[in-house]
């Protein structure tokens, strides 16, 4: 047992160099990104008492979120497995302004089960929430930022999957159907397994209309024609309904032009059912099975935190998209050093760190020379001066 | 079709259950798994691929996008779990039942019954669901031994014809759930590649429809 003792716990990973300088340029690029577009940073605490952290978004985060008892309350505390429902507290409790609120955050969240088999869970979550609007205007802004934020991070091409919860919820409200039953149809759903949605719906006895269109509702997905194909499938169901697809309609007509991105419809993908409240969409690039990003509106969430306000938000797993990412790291500079007493060197040394350089500076017996120590040209007194020449290779 | 395919296969009943189905489809491979060693098949597509691999392991491969879509028996799904997969499609192959059995005649003993079995979730689920208190064996196979030699009360297992289980002295007591090969989608291929996708299970399904 000796010689494990540097294992790391499954899911929990460390970042090496040259990929933690790569995600700390990112993040900075990210930060600089989202200011840009007014989004004001917050930082909410890593572990908080647990009915905050798991308020709003219900059973989704319970089985997530890993759980000790506070010695000087002997209250249950959490560790934050979203950092999501904290914002969302952040701006009812605390900030609690009638205007609308922009707020971005970045940092760990710890989860008690990886997303897959082997995966992280201790992802780097970035994101960013937009409070006050109810309108399709703010959804978009967030879609948009989304795709800009995993374009800024290296992914070149995005594909969009966009939903809303509203039709699903509508339907199941017009066809009265009781909480066991809706949830077993959300999960046949979430699955499209068609056989087993219409033997559910055959124990039911539900009226024609509904009956179609809720089996047909695993069919709906596809590019854009899929709206009006929805549009008249589900032409009997109630007015909710029609606003929601009424809402989709208006996203999609910005949402195809968007630059570095294929979109994809599916109004039967209920991601955060239990805690959205609108539209929803997710990224996905090839090779990766999971969504990469996601997103959507979810009103009403800060109400027990005492103000209830539109919301609409996403984020994203920062490890899983440099992952993914394309873009190339910078090559290393440097230049090396000798290392000794003298003044002048010290000053030279100084002045080129001022300007930006990377300089390093030989320790007496070291191993490894200029290029090992990964640098490109050396500092050498030459002609009664300290001056930086290429090394070659 | 204009992208690629990978499709998920496991060998033996499935493999060839599937065959005729594919064949409707337009997609033949161009080796047999039962002769060759090789795990991915090409077909007459050059973007269609099969990798073959063990029937458990098809919804990981499925799940995780190392293959679009895969060929799986809703006993595997029942016990993977399934949640991260679509399965629209029920193909009516490999049908047979998942069962609880037991030596034949004999009442059901008193107390904590132990149950051998190679499915331990829906094993667990059943019970459950029935209030009853078990103790579950995991086995890998030849689960009718267990009882015969007092390792267990019970099995659960996949019973086609029963023959096994007759040879045994066993006879099956309770049904758990039908059991047939579904269509299993990686959701991230459906929408990415959703023409592609949606165009194979659709003629996937008009076979289902003429078989």
């Amino acid at each position: 047992m000796q010689n494990d003792r540097w294992l790391l716990p499954e899911g929990i990973e460390e970042v090496l160099p040259p990929r933690a300088e790569q995600m700390e340029t990112t993040l900075r690029r990210l930060l600089d990104l989202l200011k840009g577009w007014g989004y004001e940073l917050v930082m909410p605490p890593f572990i908080e008492y647990l009915e905050s952290l798991l308020t709003g978004t219900g059973n989704d985060l319970d089985l997530q979120t890993f759980k000790l008892t506070d010695q000087l309350t002997g209250r249950l505390m959490g560790v934050r497995s979203d950092m999501t429902p904290q914002v969302a507290r952040i701006d009812a409790h605390c900030l609690k302004r009638d205007l609308p609120t922009r707020l971005c955050y970045m940092g760990t969240v710890l989860r008690t089960l990886p997303p897959t088999h082997g995966g992280n869970r201790s992802p780097m979550q970035v994101g960013a929430e937009l409070y006050g609007h109810a309108g399709v205007e703010s959804d978009l802004e967030v879609l948009r930022l989304m795709v800009r934020t995993l374009h800024t991070a290296g992914i070149e091409h995005v594909y969009l999957d966009i939903g809303h919860v509203g039709i699903f919820r509508g339907l199941a409200h017009q066809a009265n159907l009781d909480s066991e039953t809706e949830a077993r149809l959300f999960d046949a759903l979430q699955r499209k397994a068609k056989p087993e949605i219409a033997t559910l719906l055959a124990e039911r006895d539900l009226p024609k209309g509904l009956h179609t269109m809720l089996e047909r509702l695993a069919d709906l997905h596809g590019d854009r024609s899929v709206l009006e194909k929805a549009a008249s499938i589900l032409a009997e169901a109630d007015e909710p309904v029609h606003q929601a697809l009424d809402n989709l309609r208006q996203i999609a007509e910005v949402a195809v032009a968007l630059p570095g991105t294929s979109v994809h419809f599916d109004l039967a993908e209920l991601r955060g059912y239990h805690y959205h409240t609108g539209v929803v969409f997710a990224a996905f690039v090839p090779g990766q099975g999971q969504a990469i990003a996601q997103g959507g509106r979810y009103d009403e969430i800060g109400k027990v935190f005492g103000q209830a306000r539109p919301a609409t938000g996403f984020s994203t797993d920062l490890k899983t998209v440099l992952s993914l990412s394309t873009a190339k790291s910078p090559e290393v500079r440097g230049i090396f050093a000798p290392c000794d007493g003298d003044a002048a060197l010290v000053e030279a040394i100084d002045a080129l760190r001022e300007a930006g350089e990377r300089v390093i500076q030989a320790l007496p017996g070291q191993q490894g020379g200029a290029v090992e120590m990964g640098c490109d040209r050396e500092l050498v007194l030459q002609s009664g001066g300290w001056q930086t020449v290429a090394v070659h290779k | 079709m204009s992208d690629t395919l990978t499709i998920a296969l496991s060998k033996g009943r499935i493999f060839k259950e599937t065959l005729p189905l594919l064949a409707h489809a337009g997609i033949v491979p161009k080796d047999d798994p039962e002769k060759s060693r090789k795990l991915i098949l090409d077909t007459n597509h050059e973007k269609v691929k099969l990798v073959i691999i063990r029937a458990s392991d098809v919804p990981t491969y499925v799940e995780y996008g190392a293959a679009d879509l895969g060929v799986a028996g809703k006993d595997v799904l029942l016990e993977h779990g399934g949640e991260g997969l679509y399965e629209p499609l029920d193909l009516n192959i490999a049908r047979c039942k998942l069962m609880v059995a037991g030596p034949k005649g004999e009442a059901e003993p008193v107390g904590r019954m132990k149950i051998a079995t190679k499915f331990v979730n829906s094993t667990r689920r059943y019970y459950a669901r029935m209030g009853k208190q078990v103790e579950i064996i995991k086995l890998y196979g030849s689960m009718e031994l267990a009882p015969l030699v007092g390792l267990a009360d019970r099995i659960v297992d996949l019973v086609d014809t029963g023959n096994t289980l007759k040879a045994n002295g066993l006879e099956p007591l309770e049904h758990i759930a039908d059991i047939s090969s579904r269509l299993v989608v990686n959701k991230a291929s459906m929408k990415m590649k959703h023409d592609t996708v949606q165009g194979f299970i659709d003629r996937i399904a008009e076979a289902v429809e003429k078989h």
